[in-house]
């Protein structure tokens, strides 16, 4: 039987971390992620998990420790947001290249400057290609359950790579919500030891983690590297098909929802994908179809299955949460149009909004004209702007 | 899709009104229900104006904006009526619900034009006479329950005295007089 609760996305995050009890956990405290090594630090007080906590100086400090702890043998996890992960850069690089596969919540927050601390994405996605495995949460429950599939993911032999869920900011780090957990016995049972093949505690098999590696074997290790992203994807499959038998709760590379009939599709990740659905279902009531596809697993980037299932579209509308300066569209747009073009999918009309940034809260009426302009896209054909922002003044 | 509830408290930092809205997503979960309860964060500081939200429903909530169009707003502090616009967007089948030592025909002029019920629970005397201290909050939970009906006023309190002996579990003390804090908010809100 699962447990009815109700936690914040921070606290349901805390306590899935409690519950994989990992060996360390080493953080630095960030407005919104805070409370996730902060629960934490109590469940280690209160002798609730035997992890060794910690409480560096520095995000820097608190990756490195990380890379350090996993690189030993250890499984360890953090938490950040925003400047923080800026703050481990370097470091998610050199987490990845060693094939280390550390777990990070990332608390998505707003990446200064200028100075803000509400939600959007531009922190994890500025890291989408540091070599982690993404994986985005609409609402606390996802961010729970995806922090106990994250293991099993990153830890898998054909990926040993490290793996950063990310939920929104506030948004849902900081609301209560319902969501159902899984008993203590079974998650350790689900989550599994972690025995890695090489470590550097064990003296019967010397190694050496972070070496110079020249062009002699630089460049076939990053290939070794990019086929473990690329392995990670039948991996993700694989870990929620065993985490639906476990909970009921189905998970994919990516949710469709509202697809049958619809011509028009808005693609958008985390919360407002909940919001997204809810004004779906009133178009629905009203004759109008619009369908919402949440991505969840980001990096990799399932090109395959995302240009096979939006090609069936006339328009569809990719909101970002973040800009990229480029003058080319946001990070989701250049990744779905690259993958559309890639497989030879030339039908759908697609446009580009820019939303939400710094925290501006993303209405039913700020959805309703992204729905409105795909809708009317798919009926006419016709694009008058690719690249739109949504609910700014200018 | 069942009706949903939805809340929205005007407070001052140090108030508890994030706390107030907290408690009552916990008290309409252990009901049944499915809840939000969610801050809007901003430069949160003693004394500042903040804003906290309650979605109460019988269906699962997908939706994740902040509440523009409540069924009902709870102002904890009625300084708040000149410096933040309470009844913006607020339903006229829905209420107002305002700690005040005023009535509610003295508040509604205050209102901008507001013509739903506007109603009056004097929460500084209610928690100085039961607390000793003035946290207005907890009565204010309570006159919220009662006049929104979204739960029964009894497994409402029944579920209160649990929630504080959790709360307050090493200060058993106050259980009691915060129970009686809102039990008093309950009865002696007017307007309803």
């Amino acid at each position: 039987m699962a447990i009815r609760e109700r936690l914040s996305g921070n606290e349901a995050m805390a306590v899935a971390m409690k519950q994989i009890n990992p060996d360390v956990v080493a953080a630095f405290p960030i407005t919104p992620s805070t409370e996730v090594p902060q629960y934490f630090s109590t469940f280690v007080a209160n002798g609730q998990v035997d992890t060794e906590f910690v409480p560096v100086e520095s995000e820097h400090s608190a990756m490195s420790a990380c890379i350090g702890a996993q690189a030993a043998g250890g499984r360890a996890m953090t938490a950040t947001s925003a400047n923080g992960l800026a703050l481990m850069w370097e470091c998610l690089y050199i987490a990845a290249c060693s094939r280390l596969p550390i777990v990070l919540a990332c608390v998505n927050r707003t990446l200064s400057g200028p100075l803000n601390i509400h939600n959007d994405h531009s922190d994890s996605m500025g890291a989408r290609d540091s070599g982690w495995i993404q994986i985005y949460s609409e609402n606390c429950q996802e961010a729970y359950d995806n922090m106990l599939m994250a293991n099993r993911i990153g830890e898998h032999p054909d990926v040993l790579l490290p793996v950063m869920v990310c939920q929104d900011g506030f948004i849902t780090s900081h609301a209560i919500e319902n969501l159902d957990l899984v008993e203590d016995d079974k998650v350790k049972a689900f989550v599994g030891e972690y025995n890695p093949e090489e470590y550097l505690l064990n003296r019967e098999n010397p190694i050496a983690v972070g070496p110079l590696d020249h062009f002699t074997h630089c460049f076939e290790h990053k290939r070794q590297q990019a086929q473990a992203m690329m392995d990670a994807k039948k991996v993700v499959i694989e870990v929620s098909a065993e985490f639906e038998k476990l909970t009921g709760r189905s998970y994919g590379l990516f949710e469709e929802y509202n697809a049958e009939g619809a011509e028009a599709c808005v693609v958008v990740l985390n919360s407002t994908a909940g919001t997204a659905k809810y004004v779906a279902d009133q178009y629905k009531a009203q004759g109008k179809k619009v369908a919402v596809f949440k991505p969840r697993l980001y990096r990799p980037f399932p090109v395959d299955e995302i240009a096979e299932v939006l090609a069936k579209y006339k328009a569809i509308a990719i909101m970002d949460k973040a800009e990229s300066f480029n003058a080319a569209g946001g990070p989701l747009f250049t990744d779905f149009t690259s993958a559309l073009y890639a497989k030879g999918v030339f039908g759908p009309k697609v446009i580009n909004y820019i939303y939400g940034l710094g925290g501006r809260d993303v209405k039913t009426d700020d959805i309703e004209v992204v729905f409105n302009k795909t809708l009317e896209i798919a009926a006419t054909g016709k694009v008058d702007t690719v690249f739109n922002y949504l609910g700014v003044r200018e | 899709m069942g009706k949903v509830v939805e809340i929205r408290w005007h407070g001052r930092g140090g108030q508890g009104a994030k706390t107030a809205s907290l408690l009552l997503a916990d008290a309409a979960f252990n009901t049944g229900k499915y809840i939000q309860g969610f801050p809007e964060y901003g430069p949160e500081r003693m004394g500042a104006p903040i804003t906290a939200y309650n979605r109460i429903s019988d269906d699962k909530l997908s939706i994740h904006c902040n509440i523009y169009e409540p069924d009902y707003v709870v102002v904890v502090d009625d300084t708040l009526l000149t410096a933040v616009d309470v009844t913006s967007g607020l339903k006229e089948s829905g209420a107002l619900i305002i700690n005040t030592t005023k009535t509610p025909e003295e508040i509604k002029p205050l209102l901008k034009g507001y013509k739903g019920k506007v109603c009056t629970v004097d929460a500084r005397t209610i928690s100085i006479e039961t607390l000793g201290k003035y946290f207005p909050n907890t009565p204010m939970l309570g006159a919220v329950v009662k006049v929104s009906g979204v739960m029964g006023t009894k497994e409402f309190l029944d579920d209160m005295v649990g929630s504080f002996k959790h709360k307050f579990a090493k200060k058993p003390e106050v259980i009691e007089p915060n129970i009686k804090a809102i039990e008093r908010a309950m009865q002696e809100v007017k307007g309803l």
